[in-house]
């Protein structure tokens, strides 16, 4: 039976029906029609999926909709204001830190999350912080150099 | 001048905000959701399917078994269609088959209102089996009275037999020494981000539309019309963004079937969106090879002889497989050209998943065989490895014997020269002499590459351009060249833009593939797209130049030749002044009412040459021998591809190269069970490919030639760099340990055996060294 909650994604109040066994990601996704966070496992591996859930990162495949009732999510959709990019994503433009883009959303959420937490962190930190997302095309190379570009 | 520039992606900010829509953002109004009932074992024969009960479950719309679907075979490689019998693929394939070659294979397919009807209804289809005996090892295939794995053929997929350079007998007979070598490659993955997915409905006008992750949407649309017996002009296949290939989507995977669902099912719309545990055992991988290889060599350090002996694993089906074997042998000619060269080759069958195009196709495994055998012979006279690379690799001018054409731009000596310096490897080569014994040990290595432009003269190389002058003094650009994520559109803008004269914003290439749109180009592989589609584009985008110039010529009363085309404006090439703008020009053309007419210009063109390029890698590597483990502390890859259209975007193809190739020396492989067939880690957490953590940082650098046979002097990038770092790495442990690890990985499963066995470990914890 579906249940109701209400939950800020990207500063808007949703307040919508789940069922019991939707995943966040699949909410964002089919129901709210957030395509730009991507699913490449369904089972927590890869990163793709990647938001952010009340202040941390999280794999959103992994996290059911109703457990976010009353929650605050970010995703790849709320973060450029009518003023432009956010300077992550303008960085990750600059420095060519993208191929086929199906990782980029999830791997900007954690970069975000790893600055807002780490204003300075070294290669090692940012190697450790954004482990858990998997890029294929890059070599990761251009995506630390894309987050090194934003320390502090 | 754009090209030559770090233009930035024409899609990076499409990408970076999450508004690039790929195939499974789009939704169609009911669109229903089918899964596969794959094999329980890994050969055999269905006997029985019972789909009573899957039937019953609620949401399943219909069930279709290997009785439903039509009985012809087809081809699933994608390759241009071959007029010729020798080249043409092996058609081996139904929609749906009763006769199962490998664990995963497609019995039969449930179609429901939703994934998880689907999946559900798919594990209550009951299947019998009469099982057979894997056929696993290469010696059981081979075997006399082994089972034919496909009935009515050989297990044998393809031979093929070459020799070049002389009397490759004779020239072992007077070489000073011989150096012999046995080498296996594991099956890896291509593991690209997005997983296989496509879906299909008919449109108002009874056409089958096929929305796919496809790099290669012309000939999807081809061989769904040879698997469905339909004409190709009743199939669209439009690909999106498109989230990683790597070569596994350079084969139709999922096209015919959703073709298939959606024409029983009155064209509603059906998607088939793999999960990662099934894209990972039921699309395709990389061949594992098992190769000895023989070299000949003087004491001088001069190569004289090479022969290569090598068995393919094509797995259950063929897909591309003997094509694979045969390409990969013939990139040595144009690395060693001066070698008498014997390369013998068999792919066979085998009840494992199927390998297919996997990036540089066949090419990493014997160039890993052959710089392996390399290191051996210039260790075997004593010479520097460097040296004896320098001594014998082929040089601007040299005859490629294979395909009998000049080289006519190679930077390789330059390549190595480079990459030797950045290493450090003289000064470093003494400072390792310390690291020689003892638990922890140093080493340097190098491995040397060649590779292709593309396919010519195996296959056709088409390429189609498209350019359109809008109202606005802009152009569009539409080009049958398919953007899977290697940056194509934005080189493809800068070549338009550079023999345009206008400025790289004002071009706007059509980023999705559409068959019924875009000019005909066989799609992205075989690292040919930059390289073909200039041709085609630089053709392209001088007929439009002319074609400006005669309309500003009509409009000024003033002869074409006194005019040129400058940043978008018309100049007077007499006096450098600013005639008029482009909209100016573009306005007029499109409605005075006398003169003019949408300005546009089509190239099809067939390029009939095919470039070799060049590259090399050199690693510092750390081995610790208790933990049995190798760190890469410096790589660099070093590449000569022509004229380098955008520094940055080429500099992420060297990076992922080299990364996919330190996953491919260090920790990946499919863990096949040698009895079943089974597989084990079909998925991102248990298969190692390396995470952020797990790379060192990588280096490149281009030594830029010119290559006259290209529209703007540039050659293949994109496949080479993943060739040469396993070997490096290799030679780099034999450096450092004095033990040659002929087997990929270099896993520390695979080292505990290697140091075993030479008495560096005891194999009970303690430690000898």
């Amino acid at each position: 039976m579906k249940k109701i909650i209400s939950v800020t994604i990207n500063n808007e109040i949703y307040e919508i029906a789940v069922e019991p066994n939707q995943t966040l990601a699949d909410l964002l996704r089919y129901d709210l029609g957030l395509t730009g966070t991507k699913k490449g496992c369904d089972t927590g591996d890869c990163g793709a999926c990647t938001v952010i859930l009340d202040g941390d990162v999280v794999n959103s495949c992994l996290v059911l909709a109703i457990q976010t009732d009353g929650s605050v999510v970010d995703t790849i959709e709320g973060l450029a204001t009518e003023e432009g990019l956010h300077p992550i994503q303008e960085a990750f433009v600059e420095k060519g830190a993208i191929q086929c883009g199906y990782c980029s959303p999830g791997m900007i959420m954690s970069a975000k999350n790893l600055l807002d937490k780490n204003t300075n962190p070294t290669e090692q930190e940012i190697r450790e912080g954004i482990s858990g997302n998997l890029c294929r095309c890059t070599g990761y190379q251009k995506i630390i150099e894309a987050i090194d570009s934003q320390k502090s | 001048m754009a090209v030559g520039k770090s233009v930035k992606r024409i899609d990076a900010v499409a990408k970076v905000t999450g508004r690039a829509r790929y195939t499974e953002d789009f939704f169609e109004p009911d669109m229903l959701t089918a899964k596969y009932v794959r094999s329980t074992i890994a050969h055999g024969r269905v006997t029985a399917v019972n789909t009573d009960k899957a039937r019953q479950i609620e949401g399943v719309e219909a069930v279709f078994t290997y009785e439903d679907v039509p009985q012809t075979t087809f081809a699933t490689a994608g390759h241009p269609m071959a007029l010729s019998e020798v080249h043409k693929d092996v058609e081996d394939r139904l929609l749906l088959t009763r006769d199962v070659r490998f664990m995963g294979d497609e019995i039969a397919i449930v179609v429901a209102r939703n994934e998880l009807a689907a999946s559900e209804a798919a594990g209550l289809v009951e299947v019998e089996y009469e099982t057979y005996d894997p056929l696993i090892d290469p010696e059981d295939i081979l075997a006399q009275d082994a089972r034919p794995i496909h009935e009515g053929r050989s297990n044998i997929v393809g031979e093929h037999n070459y020799t070049f350079g002389g009397d490759v007998d004779q020239a072992f007979d007077q070489a000073d020494h011989v150096v012999e070598g046995r080498f296996a490659t594991a099956m890896v993955q291509h593991c690209q981000l997005e997983n296989h997915i496509a879906h299909a409905y008919m449109d108002d006008l009874d056409k089958i539309v096929i929305v796919s992750s496809t790099q290669i949407p012309h000939i999807a649309r081809r061989i769904v019309g040879e698997a469905l017996g339909m004409p190709l002009s009743r199939i669209r296949v439009i690909k999106p963004f498109l989230g990683g290939g790597f070569g596994n989507k350079q084969d139709v995977v999922l096209e015919p079937m959703v073709a298939f669902l959606t024409l029983k099912l009155n064209g509603r719309a059906v998607q088939i969106n793999m999960t990662r545990e099934e894209c990972m055992l039921c699309t395709r991988n990389r061949h594992p090879f098992y190769i000895d290889v023989k070299t000949g060599v003087m004491n001088d350090g001069t190569l004289v002889a090479r022969d290569m002996d090598a068995i393919s694993i094509t797995g259950a089906y063929a897909s591309h497989g003997h094509a694979i074997a045969a390409a990969g042998g013939s990139k040595q000619s144009s690395l060693y050209p001066k070698a008498a060269t014997r390369f013998h080759a068999r792919t066979l069958y085998a009840n494992i998943p199927v390998a297919g195009a996997m990036r540089a196709y066949g090419t990493p495994q014997v160039i890993y065989a052959l710089e392996c055998a390399t290191e051996d012979a210039a260790r075997k006279i004593g010479m520097d490895p460097v040296e004896f690379r320098l001594k014998n690799v082929a040089r601007q001018g040299d005859i490629n014997l294979l395909s009998n054409k000049e080289i006519l731009s190679c930077g390789l000596v330059e390549c190595l020269e480079r990459g030797r310096d950045f290493i450090d490897w003289n000064r470093k080569k003494k400072d390792y002499e310390q690291f020689k014994t003892g638990p922890i040990r140093k080493g340097l290595g190098v491995a040397c590459l060649s590779y292709a432009s593309g396919t010519y003269p195996v296959c056709v190389e088409i390429a189609g351009s498209r350019i359109a002058l809008n109202q606005d003094g802009t152009v569009h650009v539409l080009v049958g060249a398919t953007e899977i994520g290697q940056g194509s559109d934005t080189v493809v803008a800068q070549m338009v833009a550079q023999t345009l004269s206008f400025p790289y914003e004002d071009v706007l290439v059509v980023q999705a593939q559409d068959t019924d749109v875009t000019p005909f180009d066989t799609g992205a592989y075989a690292s040919r797209q930059a390289y073909v589609v200039s041709n085609a584009v630089f053709k392209a985008a001088n007929q439009l130049r002319d074609r400006i110039l005669a309309h500003a010529g009509i409009m000024t009363d003033e002869d074409p030749k006194h005019l040129d085309i400058v940043n978008a404006r018309i100049v007077d090439n007499r006096t450098s002044e600013a005639v008029m703008d482009m909209k100016t020009l573009a306005i007029d053309s499109f409605y005075h009412k006398e003169r003019g007419g949408q300005l546009t210009a089509e190239i099809s063109y067939k390029t009939t040459t095919n470039a070799p390029v060049f590259g090399c890698t050199f690693v510092d590597v750390t081995v610790d021998i208790p933990l049995c483990k190798i760190t890469v502390n410096q790589i660099i890859n070093v590449h000569d591809s022509g004229v380098i259209i955008n520094p940055v975007q080429a500099a992420g193809q060297v990076h992922g190269g080299a990364f996919m190739g330190l996953g491919a020396a260090l920790s990946e492989e499919f863990l096949i069970d040698p009895e079943s067939g089974y597989v084990y880690n079909n998925n991102l957490l248990d298969y190692k490919f390396p995470t952020f953590t797990d790379v060192p940082p990588l280096n490149h650098d281009f030594v830029e030639t010119f290559e006259p046979t290209s529209g703007y002097g540039n050659k293949a990038l994109g496949e080479p760099p993943v060739v040469s770092p396993p070997p490096a790495i290799r030679n780099a442990v034999l450096d450092a340990t004095g033990i040659c690890i002929n087997t990929l990985p270099m896993s520390p499963h695979t080292l505990f055996s290697a140091f075993k066995s030479h008495g560096f470990l005891d194999g009970k914890g303690g430690q000898h060294v």
